[in-house]
C-alpha cells in the first residue's frame, strides 16, 4: 500500500485495522439505507409492480384478491381495439423527432451564438432560458392565449395581413394542434438545450480552438471537426435529455384539451386509465410498461456513458 | 476522480440493515394500524385502514349519537358563485330544521368524478353527490353504496315512476335520491326569430328547412361545441331515441344491442344531415360549450342543442329572458310518441364505506330526506335557474317561464335518458368522446370499419 | 521551439484582422439574437399585458388591441376568487420540507458513496440514475393503488392512508428527486479531496461529524445549486398532485391551475393573472438565483 503524507509532509502509515466504530457503521448502513429505501419503495416497486399488473386485469374496486390473470390481453387489446394507442404512440414519435431535430439543433445553434463572448450575452440567454423555469402546465396556458380562434395573438396577427382566411383553429384541429403544441413545447425545451450545450462548450480546452483558428480553419469548420467531437459525453447527455423530455411529455396537452383529439399521447392514456370511474388498471399498466420499454433504451445509454470507466 | 477510501469496507449487511431500519420506521405505523383496527380482515380491500384511526378521520362525528350529530357530505358543487353557495344555502335551512350540523367538502366537479372510485373505496363522507343512471347503478353493484330502499317507502310518492325507476339499481333496490334535472333541448332567442320570421319547428323536414333558410341569412343554424368531448354525445342520443327507440337506445349503452347493428348507423345517416349546419367543423371542436352557447347568445348562432344550463351563459337579464327553447324534431319514426329526451337527473348517495357511517347513519338519512322534498330543490335552484325540481311537493310557483317549459317538455316525455356518459360504462363514455370526434372529422369514413372499432373496444372491455 | 514561435507570428496578425472585420457580422448577430429574445419574451409579455387589462376593455376591443387602461384588479380578483393563499400554504407545506429532505438523504447516500468504498455502490447510483429518468406515468398506476391502502397515523393523515395528504405528495417527490440530486452530489463529492475525510476520521470524528461538519460545509455550492432546482421542479410539479391528491383545497399551487381553468374559463384577463401569480415564485427566484439555477442544471448533466 502507498504511503501517503499529510500536509506537514512527514509520512503516515495508512493503519491496516478499521477505524470506524460500530456506531459510524450504522451511520453509513442508514446514510445508505434510508435513502435507498424510499427510492426503491416508492420508484422501483411501483416500476416492478406495472409490469406484473399489465398481465392482470382489474377495475381497481375492491382489494388484490379481485385481481384476474389474464396473459398478454391487454396487449393485444392496446394494439388492436384500442383506437387512441396508435395515434398516441405516433404523436409520442413525432413529438421525440421534432425535439431531436428541430429543437435540440436550434438550442445547440443558440449555444453557438452566445458562446462568444459578445456584449449582452446574459441577457440574450437569461430571455431564451426563461420559459424553462416555468411550469409546462403553465406553459399551455400561456400559448393557448397566442392559439385562441377569435382572441389570440395568432389569428389576429394572420387576419390582419390576409384579411380573406378563414380562422384557423390551431388547438381544435387535429391535423395542425400537434405542430402547435410542439411549438409551446419547443419555446421551453430550446432554451433548456442552450444552457446545457453553453456548459458544456464553456468547458472545450479554449488553446483548442485558438490552434484551429491559426490553423485557419473557419468558425464552421472549426465547431464541427474540432469542438463537436470533444463535446461528445456533453453530446450523448443532450440525446438522453431530450428523448426523455419528450417521453415526459404531459402537462401541456393536459393543460389544452385534456389530451385528446390530436393530442394523444402515451402519457395522457396511462393516467386516463387509472384515476377515473372504472379505471383499468391492468390496462394502464401495460400502456406504462410500453412507455417503459421505449425510455430503457436511452437509459441504458445514458447510465453506460456516466459510469463507465474515465478515460 | 478521486478514488473512496477504502477505510473499511462497509459490508453489503450494514446497507440490509440500513434498509432494515428505513422499512422498520414505515412499518411501525402498519403495526399501530393493525393492532387497532378491529375486523380489518374482512374488508374488501387489502388495509382497512379507514378503522385504524376514526378520531383523525371523522371531524366532526367523534361523540355523535343518532337523532342529532352530523353529517358529512362530499359535494362536487364547485362553482363558487352559484352552486357551492345554493348548497351551503340548502344545508343551512337543513340545519335550522333539524338541528343536525353537516360538514360539506367540496371538490372541483370534474375531479370528484373522475377520483369517485378510490373516493368511495377509501374514506368517503357519508352522503355525496352523484347522477342517475349506470354510473350509479355500477356503485350500487360494487358494494359502495347504501340501500336506501327504506327511505324510499317515506319519500317514494313524491317522485314519478320515472324518477324511481331511475333511482333503482340492478338489484331492484333504491340507492339515489333525486334531486333535480334539466332536459337537453333546442335553444333559440325569441328575438332572433321574431326579427328574421322564423318559426318553430316539430319535425325533420321543417327544422332542416328553417336550418337552410338562417344559413342563408348568415347565421350558423346549429351551433355545436365539442372541445369538450361530451356535448356530441347529445345529439347522438335524442338521434338514436328518435330513430331506434328509448329501449334500443338504453340496451346499445348496455351492450344488449351493437354498435355494427344497421340501426346503429342509421343514426349516424341521419346526423350527416346536421353536418352542414354546424358551421366548421374544426373550429366547433376547438370551442368549449360556453363559448358555443355565446354564439347564441351574441346572436350569431340560431340555435344550440345543449341542456339547458347552457342559460347559464346569457348573463344579462334581457339576454336570459329572450332565451327560449322546443324539444328535438320529431323523426317520423314510430317511436316519435315517446318524446325520448336526455333529462339527466343530479342527486345523491350514500356511501357503504364511510368511517363515521355507522354513528352518523340517522342524521343521513334525514339528510337525504330533506335533500329529496321540495323546499329543498328550489332553495337550492335559486342559483341554478335553468333546471327543475325532482320532488312532486316542488313549490313550482316561483318558477321562470324558462323552468316551467323545461318541467313541461320533461313531464310529456315517457323516455328519460340520462345522457350517454351516465348511461354506459365510463371507459366505455370516455373513449366514445374521441370516437364521436373522430367521426365528425371525417363522416364520409367506412362506416362499417368505424362502428366495428366502436364494437370491438366495447369486447375489450369485457362488460357484456 | 523557436522556429514554432516564429510561425505563430504571421498568422497572428491575420488573425486579428479577421476580428476587426467580423465588424458588421457583429451587428447582424446582434440584431438576430435581440430578435429572438423578443420573440422568445413575447409570449410572457402579452400574458401580462392580458393580466393587466380590465374584462370590460378586451370584451369591448377585444385581445388583441391597445388597452385603454390597465389596472391591477385582475391580480386582487385571482388572488381572492381564486383561493391562491390557499394553495401557496399547501406549496410550501409540501415543498420546503420535501426540498430539505431530499437534500439531506441525497448528501448522506452522496457522502457514504463516495467516502467509502463497498459492493454495490455502483449499482445503487446507476438504480438511482435511472430512476431519475422514468416518466412519472410508468409508476403511477401501482403507486396509486398503494397510496390508497399504505397506512399512515393520525397527525401527517386525515383519512389513515396516504392518499390525499400533503405527506403523500412530499413523499414521491423525495422519492423521484432522489435520483437526481444523489448523482450531481456524488460527482461533486467525488472531487473533494479524500484526505480531508481521512484526517477527520484519524483524528476520531465519528462519520456522522464528519459529513456534518467537514463535508458538508464544503457542497455550499451544489446544494444551492440543487435547492434552487428542487424548488423549481417541485413547485412546477403538475402532474402527481393531480393524481394523488383529491381535495381541491389540498393541491399544491400547479396543480390548482386546472381548477382554476374551470372555474374561470370565460375570463382570460383573470386566468392570465392567475397564471402569473402562479409563475412569479419561480421568475422571481430565477432571476436572483439564476446562477444557482444553471449550475444545478449543468453539474446534473455533465461529469465533474
Amino acid at each position: 500500500m502507498a504511503v501517503s503524507t499529510n500536509a506537514a509532509g512527514a509520512p503516515r502509515r495508512r493503519r491496516r485495522f478499521s477505524i470506524l466504530t460500530r456506531q459510524d457503521k450504522l451511520v453509513l448502513g442508514l446514510a445508505v439505507g434510508i435513502p435507498a429505501f424510499i427510492h426503491i419503495f416508492l420508484v422501483w416497486v411501483p416500476t416492478i409492480s406495472s409490469i406484473f399488473l399489465s398481465f392482470t386485469s382489474w377495475n381497481g374496486i375492491g382489494g388484490l384478491e379481485r385481481i384476474k390473470f389474464v396473459g398478454i390481453d391487454n396487449y393485444v387489446n392496446m394494439f388492436t381495439r384500442y383506437p387512441p394507442f396508435w395515434p398516441a404512440l405516433q404523436h409520442n414519435l413525432v413529438w421525440l423527432l421534432t425535439f431531436l431535430f428541430i429543437a435540440t439543433p436550434i438550442g445547440i445553434f443558440f449555444a453557438v451564438l452566445l458562446d462568444k463572448n459578445i456584449r449582452g450575452t446574459r441577457i440574450y440567454q437569461s430571455a431564451i432560458y426563461l420559459p424553462v423555469v416555468l411550469s409546462l402546465a403553465i406553459v399551455g396556458f400561456i400559448w393557448q392565449l397566442q392559439y385562441a380562434p377569435e382572441e389570440g395573438v395568432l389569428n389576429n396577427v394572420i387576419h390582419n395581413f390576409f384579411p380573406n382566411m378563414g380562422t384557423i383553429s390551431w388547438l381544435g384541429d387535429k391535423n395542425i394542434n400537434l405542430a402547435a403544441v410542439l411549438v409551446a413545447a419547443s419555446w421551453r425545451h430550446i432554451g433548456y438545450i442552450m444552457v446545457l450545450y453553453l456548459a458544456g462548450l464553456k468547458s472545450v480546452d479554449p488553446s483548442l480552438r485558438e490552434a484551429a483558428a491559426i490553423d485557419g480553419a473557419s468558425e464552421r469548420q472549426t465547431f464541427f471537426r474540432v469542438v463537436l467531437p470533444v463535446l461528445k459525453p456533453i453530446n450523448v447527455v443532450i440525446l438522453v435529455i431530450t428523448i426523455i423530455e419528450s417521453l415526459r411529455a404531459f402537462d401541456i396537452v393536459y393543460v389544452i384539451n385534456k389530451g385528446q383529439n390530436g393530442l394523444e399521447l402515451l402519457s395522457v392514456l396511462i393516467t386516463q386509465n387509472i384515476a377515473g370511474e372504472s379505471s383499468r388498471v391492468g390496462f394502464g399498466s401495460a400502456l406504462a410498461v410500453i412507455l417503459l420499454l421505449i425510455s430503457v433504451g436511452p437509459i441504458i445509454v445514458f447510465l453506460t456513458r456516466t459510469f463507465e470507466a474515465p478515460e | 476522480m478521486a478514488e473512496p477510501t477504502r477505510m473499511d469496507a462497509v459490508t453489503r449487511r450494514t446497507i440490509l440493515k440500513g434498509m432494515a431500519g428505513a422499512a422498520g420506521l414505515i412499518s411501525i405505523p402498519a403495526i399501530i394500524a393493525a393492532c387497532s383496527s378491529p375486523a380489518a380482515s374482512t374488508a374488501p380491500s387489502a388495509a382497512a385502514p379507514s378503522a385504524a384511526a376514526p378520531s383523525a378521520a371523522a371531524p366532526s362525528a367523534a361523540a355523535a349519537s343518532a337523532a342529532t350529530g352530523s353529517v358529512t357530505f362530499g359535494s362536487n358543487y364547485s362553482n363558487k358563485d352559484t352552486d357551492t353557495k345554493a348548497m351551503q344555502a340548502v344545508v343551512d335551512a337543513f340545519t335550522k330544521k333539524t338541528g343536525i350540523a353537516v360538514k360539506v367538502n367540496t371538490v372541483d366537479h370534474n375531479t370528484f368524478q373522475d377520483q369517485i372510485s378510490p373516493y368511495l373505496q377509501g374514506t368517503p363522507d357519508d352522503v355525496f353527490t352523484w347522477f342517475a343512471g349506470y354510473r350509479m347503478r355500477f356503485f350500487a353493484d360494487q358494494g359502495l353504496a347504501t340501500d336506501l330502499s327504506d327511505l324510499w317507502t317515506k319519500i317514494g310518492s313524491n317522485f314519478s315512476d320515472a324518477f324511481k325507476a331511475s333511482s333503482t339499481g340492478n338489484d331492484g333496490k333504491q340507492y339515489f335520491v333525486p334531486f333535480y334535472n334539466y332536459p337537453w333541448v333546442v335553444i333559440y332567442r325569441k328575438s332572433v326569430f321574431a326579427d328574421k320570421g322564423y318559426t318553430v319547428p316539430t319535425t325533420w323536414a321543417d327544422f332542416k328547412t328553417l336550418a337552410t333558410k338562417m344559413k342563408a341569412d348568415g347565421l350558423t343554424p346549429l351551433a355545436f361545441g365539442d372541445k369538450d368531448g361530451w356535448p356530441a354525445m347529445g345529439t347522438f342520443d335524442i338521434l338514436n331515441m328518435r330513430v331506434n327507440g328509448y329501449k334500443y337506445h338504453i340496451e346499445l349503452m348496455k351492450g344488449a344491442q351493437k354498435w355494427t347493428d344497421p340501426k346503429t348507423a342509421a343514426v349516424f345517416t341521419a346526423w350527416k344531415e346536421l353536418l352542414p349546419f354546424n358551421g366548421d367543423i374544426a373550429a366547433a371542436l376547438g370551442r368549449t360549450w360556453q363559448d358555443t352557447a355565446n354564439l347564441l347568445v351574441q346572436k350569431k348562432a340560431g340555435m344550440y342543442f345543449l341542456g339547458t344550463f347552457a342559460g347559464q351563459q346569457a348573463t344579462a337579464q334581457a339576454d336570459h329572458d329572450d332565451l327560449d327553447f322546443f324539444p328535438f324534431p320529431t323523426l317520423g319514426t314510430e317511436f316519435d310518441s315517446e318524446l325520448g329526451i336526455d333529462a339527466p337527473i343530479d342527486g345523491f348517495m350514500l356511501t357503504a364505506k364511510s368511517p363515521t357511517l355507522a354513528a352518523d347513519k340517522d342524521a343521513a338519512l334525514a339528510f337525504l330526506e330533506y335533500l329529496s322534498s321540495g323546499p329543498a330543490q328550489i332553495t337550492f335552484l335559486v342559483a341554478n335557474p335553468n333546471s327543475v325540481a325532482a320532488g312532486n311537493d316542488a313549490d313550482t310557483s316561483g318558477y321562470s317561464a324558462f323552468q316551467k317549459k323545461s318541467a313541461e317538455i320533461i313531464g310529456g316525455s315517457k323516455a328519460i335518458a340520462q345522457f350517454l356518459d351516465r348511461d354506459t360504462d365510463p371507459g366505455f363514455a370516455k373513449q366514445m368522446q374521441s370516437f364521436l370526434q373522430t367521426w365528425l372529422t371525417n363522416p364520409d369514413q367506412d362506416m362499417t370499419a368505424y362502428l366495428k372499432s366502436i364494437q370491438d373496444f366495447w369486447d375489450s372491455l369485457g362488460i357484456s | 521551439m523557436t522556429a514554432v514561435a516564429e510561425e505563430r507570428v504571421v498568422p497572428r496578425e491575420a488573425v486579428v484582422a479577421k476580428k476587426r472585420g467580423i465588424r458588421p457580422g457583429r451587428v447582424a448577430l446582434h440584431a438576430f439574437l435581440i430578435f429572438i429574445s423578443l420573440l422568445w419574451l413575447f409570449p410572457l409579455l402579452w400574458t401580462v399585458y392580458t393580466s393587466l387589462r380590465p374584462y370590460g376593455d378586451t370584451a369591448k376591443n377585444g385581445y388583441v388591441s391597445i388597452a385603454s387602461s390597465l389596472s391591477l384588479d385582475n391580480y386582487f380578483n385571482a388572488w381572492d376568487q381564486g383561493n391562491i393563499p390557499q394553495f401557496f400554504f399547501n406549496t410550501i407545506v409540501i415543498l420546503v420540507p420535501a426540498v430539505i429532505i431530499v437534500l439531506l438523504l441525497a448528501s448522506a447516500i452522496a457522502f457514504a458513496v463516495s467516502r467509502f468504498s463497498f459492493k454495490f455502490n455502483l449499482f445503487l447510483l446507476m438504480l438511482f440514475t435511472a430512476g431519475n429518468l422514468l416518466p412519472a406515468q410508468v409508476i403511477i398506476t401501482p403507486l396509486y393503488r398503494m397510496y390508497l391502502v399504505l397506512p399512515l397515523p393520525a397527525p401527517l393523515s386525515t383519512n389513515g392512508v396516504w392518499y390525499d395528504q400533503y405527506f403523500g405528495i412530499m413523499a414521491i417527490h423525495i422519492a423521484f428527486q432522489l435520483g437526481f440530486c444523489t448523482f450531481v452530489l456524488s460527482n461533486y463529492m467525488k472531487t473533494l479531496p479524500k484526505e480531508l475525510t481521512e484526517a477527520a476520521l484519524v483524528d476520531g470524528a465519528s462519520v456522522f461529524r464528519t459529513y456534518w461538519q467537514v463535508i458538508l460545509p464544503l457542497c455550499k455550492p451544489p446544494l444551492a445549486a440543487l435547492a434552487t432546482l428542487e424548488f423549481t421542479f417541485i413547485y412546477n410539479d403538475f402532474f402527481w398532485a393531480l393524481v394523488l391528491m383529491f381535495t381541491g383545497n389540498k393541491r399544491p399551487i400547479t396543480s390548482a391551475l386546472n381548477n382554476l381553468q374551470g372555474q374561470f374559463f370565460s375570463d382570460n384577463n383573470l386566468l392570465a393573472a392567475g397564471a402569473i401569480i402562479i409563475a412569479a415564485p419561480t421568475l422571481i427566484v430565477y432571476f436572483i438565483l439564476q446562477r444557482q439555477f444553471i449550475r444545478g442544471l449543468t453539474l446534473g448533466s455533465t461529469k465533474g
